[in-house]
């Protein structure tokens, strides 16, 4: 039995279920990084080129925190999940594209890395093709990697569902994998926000300031762009110029033109990158959009090494109030 | 109908004729200058790449001259530059400037829409299609000869005994293609242009210093986005290669497209190719100006390029098993024409240092 570490980071958020299940039904053990600490952090800055992106430098961290615990890392090289865009070329980010050839070079005493290329707009079958080769590795036979695709999937249309059912990741695996209870519903809540962008920074409660937590205890109910079936997000692209060419950006961009459109959402927050390329387009086009769209406020957060849960607050909380006084109002 | 398009080095003479001879109006492009740059950076996001910035003044600034339309290239991606287009409409528009950008994608992509696109632009010129392709030849063959005097005056300045000749006469020669009207005129002045390059008074005792130029896109062709950095070299006496011309890609005489295909040269550092703009080529010419002797190579990237950060993580590892020295400026609003002066002296310093270390081995090595 090995044991494989997943960086509990970037696209952590959206797979985690699929490859869990199928490493597990494989006889392999798991092992998923903490999650984000100063510690994380700070290891991640050292490591990672000092030019890329939080999210990026965070992977390097969770990545350190895995290496002396586990025999392989699970870091597949992300280049399509589906067939999408304008020329149906839809890809990732750049970053994403390069991310194995990164780690490597970048760190020092890494145990072997399982990168294998995700590229699914290729066809119907390539998700089980990837499995194959994964399982390749492990030296397991074919009978038993299709067995454990197939539980895989299923458990991954489980985990989509209860997203669907308007929860978070993290709760949805904690009831999948560990009988997590469902939190209770706000009662009554107070506001209602559509909190947008990429999985990475929204569901990392330590790189955002705590965002999640603070609008729940501030009575606001949340929506994100992952409780959101496919159809009803590529329904938004007919109303874009042109897609954006990576996943996660256009499920962003998706997403927050889907509820601007919804009348019981009272606002959009938008959290990106520090510096991040694909969102120097994404958020100034959802500034543009949200103005379009009858004025709904709109607030956008860039988090950085730096951000701290005192400095988000103080925006929040200032978005709030307005957002209150714009409904006592009318 | 009053046209525009970005300015990129030198081919907006070329662009400026096709506008001109296919029954429209131009509003030339003015040279990106600081106020192109203010303009660019207020308006657009902050953390947009400078090509965009740049691009997002110079728009603003032929909306004032009273452009109607920009033409310009889309992109399929990965990276941002096939999205310019849209940002940069949806901020025209924010600014109420009414003017309509219509891109070009790929035809490889989408075949028809180029097609409609290039009609339109034919039908409300009032051009017949043999015109039209008439038009586009020359255009080419403008571009052709143009790359043509520029690779040539980047070839002979480091030998030059007066400083500044060769450039001086750079200049006349694009003025002389600048005026020709067909290919028969465009050939003549190519030639008379390469001709006053080749009599600028020369030393060829020297043995100057080789450096590959390679990058992202636009910050290598636009001489003002990249404070003329194959002019400077060249005046301190260094012989420069740039990766990247527009017609690059027709060409057989050109180091970066001797050796096939680029991907595969990356390959060996690089699992994924493209990743976006030019981040996988940087890799693989770093390898391939190595392999040609060069003695070094400046890496041009926009800062906060993605798919150049992606290359500069890896190219630490091709500078040890190649041996060759890469200097990597990364380019914002802020890089100023000194900074960049500084660091290339000390660069070319190391080279030389280099240099002579080697030749000393050599010359042990003789001994022994
Ligand atoms: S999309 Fe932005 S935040 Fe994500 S990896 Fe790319 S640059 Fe970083
Ligand atoms: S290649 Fe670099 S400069 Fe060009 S769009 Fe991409 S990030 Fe911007």
């Amino acid at each position: 039995m090995s044991k494989i570490g997943i960086p509990r980071t970037l696209a952590y958020f959206i797979y985690f279920p699929f490859w869990k299940t199928f490493f597990e039904e494989l006889n392999q053990e798991v092992i998923v990084s903490s999650p984000t600490t100063r510690d994380i952090l700070d290891d991640g800055v050292r490591e990672a080129v000092n030019d890329a992106c939080i999210p990026i430098k965070l992977y390097h961290g969770h990545v350190a925190e895995l290496a002396s615990k586990v025999d392989y890392i699970f870091c597949p090289r992300l280049v399509s999940v589906r067939k999408h865009g304008d020329f149906g070329t839809e890809t990732f980010c750049p970053k994403f594209l390069g991310l194995p050839d990164m780690v490597r070079l970048a760190m020092d005493n890494l145990p072997e890395i399982i990168d294998v290329r995700v590229d699914l707009k290729q066809g119907k079958d390539e998700l089980l093709n990837v499995c194959y080769q994964v399982g390749d590795l492990l030296g397991k036979p074919e009978v038993e990697i299709k067995g454990a695709y197939q539980r895989a999937l299923l458990i991954q249309k489980r985990f989509k569902k209860l997203l669907s059912q308007n929860m978070m990741p993290e709760e949805a695996i904690d009831i999948l994998f560990a009988n997590g209870e469902r939190k209770s519903l706000l009662s009554r809540p107070d506001l209602q926000i559509a909190v947008i962008g990429y999985p990475y920074a929204i569901y990392d409660d330590y790189i955002n300031g705590r965002i999640l937590s603070l609008l729940e205890k501030e009575n606001v109910k949340v929506y994100t762009q992952d409780m959101l079936s496919d159809k009803m997000m590529n329904r938004q692209a007919r109303n874009l110029p042109k897609s954006m060419f990576w996943y996660f950006s256009n499920r962003a961009v998706y997403g927050a033109l889907h509820f601007m459109q919804q009348k019981n959402i009272d606002g959009i927050i938008h959290i990106t990158a520090f510096a991040c390329g694909p969102d120097s387009i994404v958020d100034r086009l959802l500034e543009i959009e949200s103005r379009r769209h009858g004025q709904i406020p709109y607030l956008s957060i860039a988090v950085d090494e730096h951000t701290g849960d005192a400095g988000v607050r103080t925006r929040v909380e200032a978005f709030l109030d307005m957002l209150r006084f714009r409904r006592d109002k009318s | 109908m009053k046209i525009s398009f970005p300015h990129m080095g030198y081919s907006y003479l070329a662009l400026k004729w096709l506008v001109e001879n296919t029954g429209h109006e131009c509003i030339v492009p003015p040279e990106p200058s600081s106020r192109t740059l203010d303009l660019g950076v207020r308006h657009a996001p902050e953390f947009a790449c400078i090509p965009f910035k740049i691009l997002m003044g110079t728009y603003l600034e032929v909306a004032e001259k009273g452009a109607e339309v920009i033409l310009t290239s889309g992109g399929m991606g990965p990276c941002r530059a096939g999205l310019y287009w849209v940002m940069h409409q949806y901020i025209l528009d924010e600014l109420n400037t009414g003017v309509k950008v219509v891109a070009f994608e790929p035809p490889l992509c989408d075949l028809k829409d180029f097609i409609k696109k290039l009609r339109w632009v034919r039908k409300t010129g009032g051009l017949s299609v043999k015109e039209f392709v008439q038009a586009i030849r020359i255009t080419w063959e403008k571009i052709k000869a143009i790359d043509e005097v520029e690779m040539l005056s980047h070839e002979i300045r480091p030998y030059e005994t007066n400083r500044g000749e060769t450039t001086r006469r750079l200049w006349q020669a694009l003025e002389m293609l600048d005026a020709a009207n067909n290919e028969a005129e465009i050939k003549d002045a190519m030639q008379e242009g390469l001709k006053l390059l080749q009599e600028v008074s020369q030393d060829h005792s020297r043995n100057p210093l080789k450096i590959g130029i390679i990058g992202e896109i636009y910050v290598v062709l636009e001489p003002a986005a990249n404070h003329y950095i194959q002019i400077m070299l060249g005046e301190m006496g260094v012989q420069t290669d740039r990766s990247i011309y527009l017609t690059s890609y027709t060409r057989k005489n050109t180091i970066v497209n001797l050796e096939g295909d680029i991907f595969e040269v990356a390959k060996p550092y690089l699992g994924e190719a493209p990743i976006g703009g030019h981040g996988a080529n940087s890799i693989g010419e770093t390898i391939l100006y190595a392999r040609h002797g060069f003695d070094g190579v400046v890496q041009l990237a926009p800062f906060a390029c993605i798919p150049e950060i992606v290359a500069k993580s890896i190219i630490p590892t091709v500078t040890k098993d190649y041996g060759i020295p890469v200097l990597t400026l990364f380019i914002d609003e802020q890089t100023g024409k000194a900074g960049v002066q500084t660091r290339l002296e000390a660069f070319v310093d190391l080279l030389e240092k280099r240099r002579e270390v080697k030749a000393k081995r050599g010359i042990e090595r003789l001994v022994i």
